[in-house]
């Protein structure tokens, strides 16, 4: 039974209840980072990080903050944790980090870190916080991970760098459709998910 | 010189619109773009904190947390920069509070008006973003003043643009999984592309 809860704690926000498609939250790095694979990669990792540990740590102190300062002191923990993320990924991956420029340190204001800290973690004990930052971090990386495969495979041939599709400008067949490598195209690639998502589960369908 | 601040100004505004071109403050641009009026209400409380945390964090970025910045203490050697993030999102935490406390005690027409968004421009990208670009770029007081004024009135006129369009479209007919948030993102898509036009342009 407990095993079977924190499962649906997992695997529930990567398709019926996604951050990004569903809860409208951190959406602003979702668009701007996916030109390529890696960058992707490297964000989503980057952000499932900090949303296990942030509501993990929320939740530990849970019961011993105030209400009115809670927001205050759950950016702090937030704002140490990008740090340290900011900093390993400098000194792990610099190339990656000179591309992802602002963008990781805007993870302090992505809202699904403290959208999820505010709606869970607040409420829950530490090992289901945990569980779910890591389902909603995921849920988060599988759109990035999508939108980044199809706009570096579209748009360059690569994937991974890797060049998989050969380009008429180096001899290839392939014509590459630059509008991919252009930033409107995340819009427009996250809007389709968005269609199959909800063709899947109509039940999210919105009225409007 | 003049000139060169007015080409940031004009620059910040639409060739590198936050919302349009970085992406910055989508959350808020996507769930607050459903009524002009609410759109321009935030536009304005954007304008106002951009405008007053961007020149502040240039302040303690240039006298404080740059590398070689606290020489005027004696401590040469000294840099700070890894601290930047923590306190770049406490001074606008705190800036938006003073700024809330203000505007309540002199001017309760336009707190009545902005109510709840200025609270919520605390978590908004595009001013972390601001500051962070500020950093990057390494602006001097002038110049990050006029680029705070000037990204936030492009923020403004984005969330605006859009909550026009999105008024609109109560009247078409859209497919049903596309309704709401996934004709959002295509309307952006397309603004986005309208607003690639001025990335040419040199000035």
């Amino acid at each position: 039974m407990a095993k079977a809860k924190y499962k649906e704690i997992i695997f529930d926000p990567i398709f019926k209840n996604n951050p990004i498609a569903l809860q409208m939250l951190g959406i602003c790095s979702a668009l701007a980072v996916t030109t390529k694979l890696e960058t992707s990669l490297v964000m989503a990792l980057a952000v499932t990080v900090v949303i296990a540990f942030s509501n993990l740590f929320v939740s530990l102190i849970r019961n011993h903050v105030p209400g009115s300062i809670r927001i205050l002191v759950e950016m702090t923990i937030i704002a140490s944790l990008v740090i340290i993320a900011d900093q390993a990924i400098k000194a792990f991956a610099y190339d990656v980090s000179k591309q992802l420029s602002v963008y990781v340190g805007l993870i302090i204001t992505n809202c699904i870190v403290m959208g999820r800290a505010e709606a869970y973690a607040l409420k829950n004990p530490p090992l289901q916080s945990f569980m779910d930052g890591i389902g909603n971090g995921m849920g988060y990386a599988v759109i990035l991970l999508i939108v980044g495969f199809m706009r570096e495979l579209i748009g360059s041939g690569k994937f991974f760098g890797i060049s998989i599709l050969p380009l008429t400008t180096e001899g290839g067949w392939y014509q590459s459709n630059g509008l991919m490598l252009l930033a409107p195209s995340a819009f427009f690639l996250i809007a389709f998910f968005i269609w199959v998502l909800r063709t899947i589960y109509p039940e999210q369908v919105e009225e409007s | 010189m003049l000139e060169h601040y007015l080409g940031i100004f004009i620059k910040s505004i639409f060739i590198e619109n936050m919302a349009l071109a970085f992406f910055l403050g989508m959350c808020t641009f996507m769930a607050v773009s459903k009524k002009v009026d609410t759109a321009i209400g935030l536009g304005i409380a954007v304008v106002f904190v951009q405008a007053i945390t961007i020149p502040v964090n240039n302040l303690i970025y240039q006298n404080v947390l740059k590398e070689g910045a606290l020489a005027w203490a004696g401590l040469e050697a000294v840099d700070l920069t890894f601290l930047g993030l923590i306190t770049y999102i406490g001074v606008i935490a705190a800036m938006v509070q003073i700024l809330e406390m203000i505007l309540d005690k002199f001017v309760p027409s336009l707190y009545n008006s902005l109510g709840i968004f200025l609270p919520l421009i605390t978590v908004n990208c595009a001013i972390l973003g601001g500051s962070l670009f500020m950093v990057e770029r390494d602006y001097n007081i002038g110049e990050s003043v006029v680029f705070g004024f000037g990204s936030g009135i492009g923020f403004a006129l984005a969330i605006i643009a859009l909550a026009g369009i999105r008024e609109r479209m109560r009247y078409s007919n859209v497919p049903k999984g596309l309704r709401g948030l996934g004709m959002t993102f295509l309307i952006s898509g397309l603004m986005a592309i309208a607003f690639m036009l001025f990335s040419g342009i040199q000035l």
